[in-house]
Parts: structure tokens; C-alpha cells; sequence
């Protein structure tokens, strides 16, 4: 076995370090040394912190951190930050809020860039999970860049996925659009002492009511009838659970014992089969983006630049349609 | 293919609280297609230290503009090493007097930029460490 993969089995955190490199370096071995390290992932508990930029997810993962060391569990923690598509640098500077976090050996931080990637995440960022998780950690904490409404790549990499909010940043109906309060497992309201808070508490209760209904037994025209009792789950999920919402000031460590039980009864009910049919969803979504970059990079080698001038030639002469020329193109591959 | 995007870490050790020098490094190195690890104000040696490791950093970066280089910076250098980043080169910027280049010099320090050096420069001087890096394996 690779030295690297053996000291990183053995606990050793410069290891961990310089294997994370090399996965998001794309270095040939590091596929090697995952290989290796597979059958030793599976027994972390990964949990995703996602949300709009300045929502406080930083403050929020370095409390919830907290909470954990303090239960006796072992944290790594990976902060993705945006990669600039200008210049391809980046400032990575979630640490800033997670100093309460150093000189403890149960932590381990690393920033991360999303290197051009457009889902929340880097491309890299499942395989670095797996590193951490072959690692020993008993909790992995996955932040994703700030996140809009369609940057929800995180559900598919975590188990238990919080979406946080914080007061006034749009009425209810902003709460019913699709995109990312659909994939909250747990809905964190973080700045609650802010004023506005009790709103969007409301408001983000609302919007699970309509998704979630309640069974509950209305008088209707002097008739009592039963309304809501078949919950409408979303294709993203499929375990039929009710989300929670948590109000938190995370820079003052309120409300952080409610979302750890939060996190708690996610991870209860998420047993079984229904675990299992998260675990082959998430690889199965894993396996069908790999094929793809595969299939892609296969592509991009075959393709001779003569053949595809030749294809916009023919196609800008109308003597082939757009259509008709990739049928050709990929029936050469 | 591997492909390789420079890491530095830029941090501020000490007690003074002057960061805009920090600022402008980590965005002009931002510019130059680098990732920077930003730790902020007030870091201890051992901060700094654990970052690096865990960071996985080719280069760190002081910025002191409190005159305390001459006792951080051989702090910060005792840190990495007992960390065992022996390898991981320190730069330090902010007001240094050129009287103490020399022993910063000595103390292993690769680059010391005073007020007046171009970004450009210090980029310039990054890129040289790692490819002089990469070249060793």
C-alpha cells in the first residue's frame, strides 16, 4: 500500500493534507490511493451546510463543531469557497470564523476552491469526503460556497442536509420557489435575535406545511373531515421526513443543543432501508457524473479539430443540419 | 494531468491590527490564479502552524507591521517545524528595517517585501518557490 494512504490510515494529518491535494490536483495516484482507502470509508456521518452567502455558515459550522467535540466526536470540516472564473484563484477564508476550533486534534479544517465547478461544491469535494472519512472522523462537516437556488450538488454528497437562513432575505413566496429549501433536511433560521426572525420562522413553516401537510381534522360545513394525511414527498426526498426548523445565533452558541437533535432525529429515522436508498442514490448520481466527465474527456481526445472545422463548414454551407453533423460526429467515436 | 493551483497561506501574527496589507496581497495573489487561505488577525505561531499542515500550503506569508518580526517570526518558524512542515517556506511582509534582512535570512526566511514592492513581485517570487518544489518532487 502507497505510504500516503498507509499514514493516513494510521492517523496522520499531513497525510490526510497531502492526499487532499493531490485528489484536487487530479494527480494520477491519487485515484490509486483512493482505491485503496475505499473499503476503509463508510463510517463518518456527513453533513452538509448550505445557504445563501452571509447567512452565517461559517459561524454555524464552527458552533456546530463545538457541540460535537463536546459529545466526544471527532470533526473534519471542508469549507468550499468560489474559485474566481477570471483569473482562477481564490480566497479561501471560512477559517476566519472557526478559530474556536484550533489547537484541538479531534478538528480538522480544510478550504477548499470550487475550481470552475457550478454546484456549490468543487469537483473534488466527494473524493476529499472520502479521504476524511477513511481518516477516522466521526463527523464531517461539508460547507458549500454561498448558495442561490440551484447549487445543490450538497444532497447528493451528504446525509443530513441543513439549508440556513437568516431574517429578511424574502417574503414567502421566495420560500415556495423550487431550488434549495427543497433539499433542507434541517432548516436553520441562524441571526435569529435579528428582528424579522419570527417571520421567516413562520414563513419557512408555512412553505414545509404546504409540502408536508398535516394530517389534521377540520370542521367544513358543520362535516368533520380529514385533510393533508398523504405527505407529498419531492423526488429529493424519498424518506418521507417532515424538515425541522432550528433558530440559531450561531456567534453566541444559542439554539446549537436544538439542531444537534435536529441533526440527531435526521440521522435516527435515516436507518435501514431507507439509508441504503439514499447510499445507491447518491452513488448512483456519483457514478452517471463520472461516466459523463469520462465519456466527455474520450470525446475531446477523438474529436480532431479537422473534422469538427469540417462539420461547421458543411453546416454553415447548409449542406448538413447541426443536428445531422453530431449524429455523424458521434457515430465516428 | 495534474493540474496544479498554488496554495499560500497569508496570515497575520501578533497583536497589531492592520490588515490591509494582508488584504491586498491575498487579493493580488487571488489575480494571479492562487488560492489563498486567509486566516485573519491575531494568529498564534501555532495557529499559523496548523493551518499550513492542514492547508497543505506551498508557501506561508506574515504580514507584521508591528516591528515584532524579529521575535514572530523565528516563533512561527519553531511552530512549522514541530509541526514538521520543515519544508514549507516562510515570506514575510510589512515594515521590515533593512538591518534585518540579513538575520531574517538566516532564520530560513525565502522573501522579505517591504512597502513598495509590486505585486507583481511577490507573484513572480511564489511561482518561483513552487516550481522550484515541484521540481525537487
Amino acid at each position: 500500500m502507497d505510504n500516503l494512504t498507509t499514514q493516513l490510515l494510521a492517523g496522520n494529518r499531513r497525510a490526510l493534507a497531502r492526499l487532499l491535494s493531490q485528489i484536487e490536483n487530479q494527480v494520477e495516484t491519487a485515484a490509486e490511493a483512493l482505491a485503496q482507502l475505499h473499503p476503509h470509508t463508510g463510517r463518518a456521518w456527513i453533513i452538509g451546510v448550505t445557504g445563501a452567502p452571509g447567512t452565517g455558515k461559517s459561524s454555524l459550522v464552527n458552533a456546530l463543531a463545538q457541540g460535537f467535540r463536546q459529545r466526544g466526536q471527532t470533526v473534519a470540516i471542508l469549507a468550499v469557497d468560489p474559485t474566481s472564473p477570471f483569473s482562477g484563484g481564490a480566497i479561501l477564508g471560512d477559517r476566519i470564523r472557526m478559530r474556536d476550533l484550533s489547537g484541538d486534534s479531534g478538528v480538522f479544517i480544510r478550504s477548499m476552491a470550487t475550481r470552475g465547478s457550478l454546484g456549490g461544491l468543487a469537483r473534488a469535494t466527494r473524493d476529499c469526503v472520502r479521504l476524511m472519512d477513511a481518516a477516522g472522523f466521526d463527523v464531517i462537516l461539508v460547507e458549500t460556497v454561498g448558495a442561490g437556488q440551484s447549487e445543490i450538488d450538497i444532497v447528493r454528497t451528504a446525509y443530513t442536509t441543513i439549508v440556513v437562513e437568516a431574517p429578511g432575505l424574502g417574503d414567502d413566496v421566495q420560500a415556495i420557489k423550487a431550488g434549495i429549501l427543497e433539499i433542507a433536511d434541517v432548516l436553520v433560521v441562524n441571526k435569529a435575535d435579528r428582528p424579522g426572525a419570527q417571520q421567516t420562522v413562520r414563513a419557512l413553516r408555512a412553505m414545509l406545511e404546504l409540502g408536508h401537510p398535516v394530517a389534521r381534522q377540520v370542521s367544513h360545513h358543520g362535516q368533520l373531515m380529514t385533510v393533508g394525511e398523504a405527505p407529498v414527498s419531492s423526488a429529493l426526498q424519498v424518506e418521507d421526513w417532515s424538515p425541522i426548523v432550528v433558530e440559531t445565533v450561531a456567534t453566541e452558541k444559542k439554539g446549537i443543543d436544538a439542531l444537534l437533535e435536529a441533526i440527531d432525529a435526521h440521522r435516527a429515522h435515516l436507518q435501514g432501508e431507507a439509508f441504503v436508498k439514499r447510499q445507491r442514490q447518491n452513488i448512483e448520481v456519483e457514478l452517471l457524473d463520472r461516466l459523463q466527465t469520462a465519456l466527455l474527456e474520450r470525446l475531446n481526445r477523438s474529436l480532431s479539430s479537422e473534422a469538427l472545422r469540417d462539420m461547421i463548414d458543411q453546416v454553415r454551407q447548409r449542406q448538413l443540419s447541426p443536428q445531422a453533423a453530431v449524429g455523424m460526429l458521434l457515430s465516428r467515436l | 494531468m495534474s493540474k496544479r493551483v498554488p496554495r499560500v497561506l497569508i496570515a497575520k501574527p501578533g497583536l497589531d491590527g492592520h490588515d490591509r496589507g494582508a488584504k491586498v496581497i491575498a487579493r493580488a495573489l487571488r489575480d494571479a490564479g492562487m488560492e489563498v487561505i486567509y486566516t485573519g488577525l491575531r494568529q498564534t505561531p501555532e495557529m499559523i502552524a496548523e493551518a499550513a499542515l492542514q492547508e497543505d500550503v506551498d508557501v506561508v506569508g506574515l504580514s507584521i507591521l508591528s516591528g515584532a518580526h524579529m521575535t514572530l517570526v523565528p516563533r512561527v518558524r519553531e511552530a512549522l517545524n514541530a509541526s514538521g512542515l520543515n519544508d514549507v517556506p516562510i515570506m514575510v511582509g510589512g515594515i521590515i528595517p533593512d538591518e534585518d534582512r540579513a538575520p531574517l535570512s538566516a532564520l530560513g526566511v525565502a522573501g522579505v517585501f517591504g512597502p513598495g514592492t509590486s505585486t507583481e513581485e511577490i507573484r513572480d517570487f511564489i511561482e518561483r518557490l513552487v516550481a522550484a518544489k515541484d521540481a525537487n518532487g
